[in-house]
């Protein structure tokens, strides 16, 4: 029942963005008759799956959210700004009435009860009175209550006990129409059905058989007569209901008494012709659907765990591949092009193996946009503003996880692009520009990378009151000399906050540095401009994927290690940099007037014991989370390349100051340094310094 | 083996129906809409089948006027299951072809119970 409940959320999600899409389309104007007919079918399903899962609360929403659907499908609703506004809220806390569903929960009534009972005004007129459930119990005949048969004959006194009334024997004429045949029913099969309440006699009418070369053969119309002596317990709303289905399809008299043959029956039959009018329609629309060609595209669910095995394998073989490679490249140079030509197209083909199944992984980040639309009405709303989200290349494909964790950061810029940047209506009516702000996201691929911009058109940074608060807040000195693009960049300092009363909306004591932090853990950048008056835009580069990361290979102590590329910001040759000793020994890079702290990589992962002498030794300039930078010393640099990222918790053990593993294309194991970690906090000295195990052969590689 | 084919574009209620239709012992086709159970239909022969009515591509009444129209001699019991308790939905239905009419959700004894009163 538990995957069936994860299949069933599973499924809402996708009926949730459905429903969001069509929204959007019906916003803009674009909703035709099929995209309200798939919005109702969406929240239908979920009303039909809540239901099935005793979800009472979603099911009475969604019902009432379905009618309201109804109505503007049927066209007795015109799905003006009014009711479309209505619909955004109701959907928005449909998705809600699903999260809490999700995780047991019911939301507390009165959270809803203002949109379900606009809901029920909207469409009042048409289904005044409808509630789910309701209909069914009103409308089930009373034969589906559980039937008292269950108890019969293995409890005879309890039956006794209860009303033991003796049964008399009914009488039933049956006739059956031809329709009834028509609808798949068989009089045979009924007659088995009464058998099983009690002693069944039988007997079929014979004189109103026509002589067989008369028989027209469309228009079957027998008739029976049926004698019942129910068994204990079975009264007459039992036998009905085995009659249940035929209703309208037959003549039935049920009776205690013996009727009288209906005489009219033969002459007039009620519901005579086979061909009811509502069905060529549907015929039609049927064949049409059967000649239409099968434009849905075809998928498939996949467990992710199952991909990222399968995602894992293909890293070792690309790494088998370069393993490969490189002992043929140290092999005495062979006549033999034929490996050369084979080994060049196996290098082909993995990488193009790894591509695509990096590409499963991949999803558009257009549900990801699509929540935030939400995040942009509500938002707006809370502040008293008019804003509309403008999305852009929302088909493009990005990882799973990074789309998941990109929800965060997106909600947190959008709030402080709508609280900070944007206007009120007032301001931009008195500016010149249209009342509502527009804030744009859009998504694209860029040099293999993903490109995330949110721009709004509001007021832009007020870079003269940054700079008055950095200089208050410390963070700078009145003397620095800093362009617009640093002053810009001061927003992700941590603990910059522009507004004084911290606002309910985006300042809930995070800034923009958290967004930054959560971006840089992604493998991320991101950047900021903006221009005064005119907006300010939020750039954010991603990899395409987790699994592999771009880093430098770098050599210290005779071991080999990898760091990541996405923190370094430069890099210094041996006696390119100034150094200077401070009192305490501590040895420290002077770079444009700054000073930053030198960490001697080998020393610092207990590599060697004494720090070297710096002379010989490359820097690597690196700005971790939190802004503070710091000089990576290492021995050489070897080379810039991609690495296939493996856990080192699965297979070993969290080390402090590595964040993964990799296996280099000569077999051997290098460990990926956590940047992070090596930057010393100030007044906590470095974080890092306990032996790291020196690898040499692959113990790690599982 | 009594063969059923059920047709439901929720993949819930799909695996809901193929669960408890296969504990009770029938064989299970699925399709997941009206047009996908026609097709199915050109190389199943169910003695029964069940049906959504809310379906994309092709609904719960045009599959069954479909149905109909493609199989006349023997007339395979068709039970639609579904939210909707509307009497005007129940008759069109029924006007389609339909055999049966159960609410959503569904009892599984109950359902069983009618299904093997609609086959041999």
């Amino acid at each position: 029942m538990n995957d069936l409940n994860d299949m069933f959320f599973q499924e809402c999600d996708d009926l949730l963005e459905g429903l969001s899409s069509g929204l959007n389309n019906l916003e803009d104007g674009g909703g035709d008759a099929e995209t309200v007919n798939s919005m109702f079918r969406a929240v239908h399903s979920i009303k039909g799956g809540a239901g099935a899962f005793g979800l009472n609360q979603l099911v009475g929403f969604a019902h009432a959210l379905e009618n309201v659907l109804d109505d503007v499908r049927a066209g007795k609703l015109t799905a003006d700004e009014t009711v479309v506004a209505l619909l955004f809220t109701a959907g928005d806390h449909l998705s809600d009435l699903v999260d809490a569903a999700r995780h047991g929960n019911d939301l507390p009534p009165e959270q809803g009860a203002s949109i379900l009972s606009d809901l029920k005004s909207v469409s009042g007129a048409t289904h005044s009175g409808s509630e789910p459930g309701g209909d069914a119990a009103k409308e089930e005949p009373p034969a589906f209550e559980p039937m008292a048969l269950t108890v019969d004959g293995g409890l005879p006194a309890l039956a006794d006990m209860l009303s033991p009334v003796e049964s008399e024997p009914l009488t039933i004429t049956f006739k059956a129409h031809p329709q009834l045949y028509a609808n798949g029913h068989d009089p045979a099969l009924l007659f088995r059905g009464l058998e099983g309440l009690g002693n069944l006699t039988v007997e079929a009418d014979l004189s109103t058989v026509v002589p067989l070369r008369d028989a027209p053969w469309s228009t079957p119309s027998l008739s029976w007569k049926i004698t019942i002596r129910p068994d204990d317990l079975v009264d007459e709303a039992a036998v009905r209901e085995i009659f249940e289905f035929v209703e309208g399809l037959c003549d039935l008299e049920i009776g205690a008494e013996t009727a009288p043959p209906p005489g009219d029956a033969d002459s007039v039959p009620a519901l005579a012709a086979p061909s009811p009018s509502a069905a060529p329609g549907q015929a039609t629309q049927a064949v049409a659907a059967k000649n239409a060609p099968a434009a849905r595209s075809s998928t498939i669910r996949v467990d992710l765990q199952r991909v990222d095995r399968l995602i894992n394998l293909v890293g070792e073989l690309v790494i088998a591949e370069a393993m490969l490679r490189q002992s043929m490249d140290e092999m005495p140079h062979s006549a033999n092009t034929g490996v050369d030509d084979a080994m060049s197209q196996l290098k082909q083909l993995s990488g193009a193996i790894q591509e695509r199944v990096m590409a499963i992984r991949a999803q558009p980040v257009r549900s990801l946009f699509q929540r935030m639309s939400r995040i942009v009405r509500e938002t707006s709303k809370e502040a008293g503003k008019s804003a509309r989200l403008v999305t852009i290349g929302d088909a493009t494909e990005v990882d799973k996880t990074v789309t998941e964790r990109l929800v965060d950061p997106l909600t947190h810029m959008i709030r402080n692009a709508i609280d900070h940047g944007l206007e009120t209506p007032e301001q931009r009516r008195a500016a010149g520009k249209d009342e509502r702000g527009t804030v744009t996201l859009e998504a694209a691929h860029r040099s293999g990378r993903v490109v995330i911009t949110l721009r709004d058109d509001g007021v832009g940074i007020n870079r003269a009151r940054v700079r008055q608060i950095a200089q208050h807040k410390g963070l700078i000195r009145p003397e620095d000399d800093l362009t617009d693009t640093d002053i810009d960049n001061i927003l992700f300092r941590p603990g910059f906050s522009t507004v004084d009363a911290v606002s309910n909306l985006s300042g809930r004591g995070v800034g923009m540095d958290v967004v930054r932090n959560e971006i840089q853990s992604l493998g991320g950048r991101v950047t900021l401009q903006s221009e005064p008056g005119a907006g300010t835009s939020v750039t954010i580069s991603l990899p395409l994927t987790l699994a592999v990361l771009e880093g430098m290979v770098v050599r210290v102590a005779d071991q080999t290690l990898i760091v990541p590329t996405s923190p370094l910001r430069e890099m210094l040759q041996p006696g390119q940099a100034r150094i200077h000793t401070l009192c305490d020994g501590d040895r420290v890079l002077a770079l444009n007037d700054e000073l930053v702290p030198i960490t001697d990589l080998g020393a610092a992962l207990g590599y060697r014991a004494d720090p070297v002498s710096l002379d010989l030794q490359f820097l690597l300039l690196i700005e971790g989370d939190s802004g503070h930078r710091s000089a990576l010393a290492v021995d050489t640099i070897a080379e810039q390349r991609e690495v296939v990222i493996k856990g080192l918790e699965q297979n070993y053990e969290s080390i402090p100051g590595i964040a993964a593993a990799t296996i280099l294309g000569n077999g051997k194991i290098a460990l990926i340094v956590d940047t992070d970690q090596m930057i010393p906090v100030p007044g906590k000295g470095s974080a890092v310094n306990r032996p790291v195990p020196g690898v040499t052969g692959d113990a790690l590689h599982a | 083996m009594t063969r059923i084919l059920a047709v439901d574009d929720s993949k819930t209620m799909r695996c809901m129906l193929q669960a408890t239709l296969v504990d009770a012992g029938f064989e299970v086709d699925l399709a997941e809409d009206g047009v996908n159970g026609l097709e199915k239909l050109k190389n199943t022969d169910p003695d029964l089948i069940i049906t959504d009515i809310n379906m994309p591509r092709l609904d719960g009444f045009g599959f069954i006027a479909g149905v109909r129209e493609g199989k006349q001699v023997t007339a395979v019991p068709i039970l639609v299951l579904t939210t909707e308790t509307g009497e005007h939905l129940k008759q069109r239905a029924r006007d389609a072809g339909a055999t049966g009419w159960i609410v959503k959700p569904f009892d599984e004894d109950k359902l069983i119970s009618i299904i093997r009163r609609l086959v041999v």
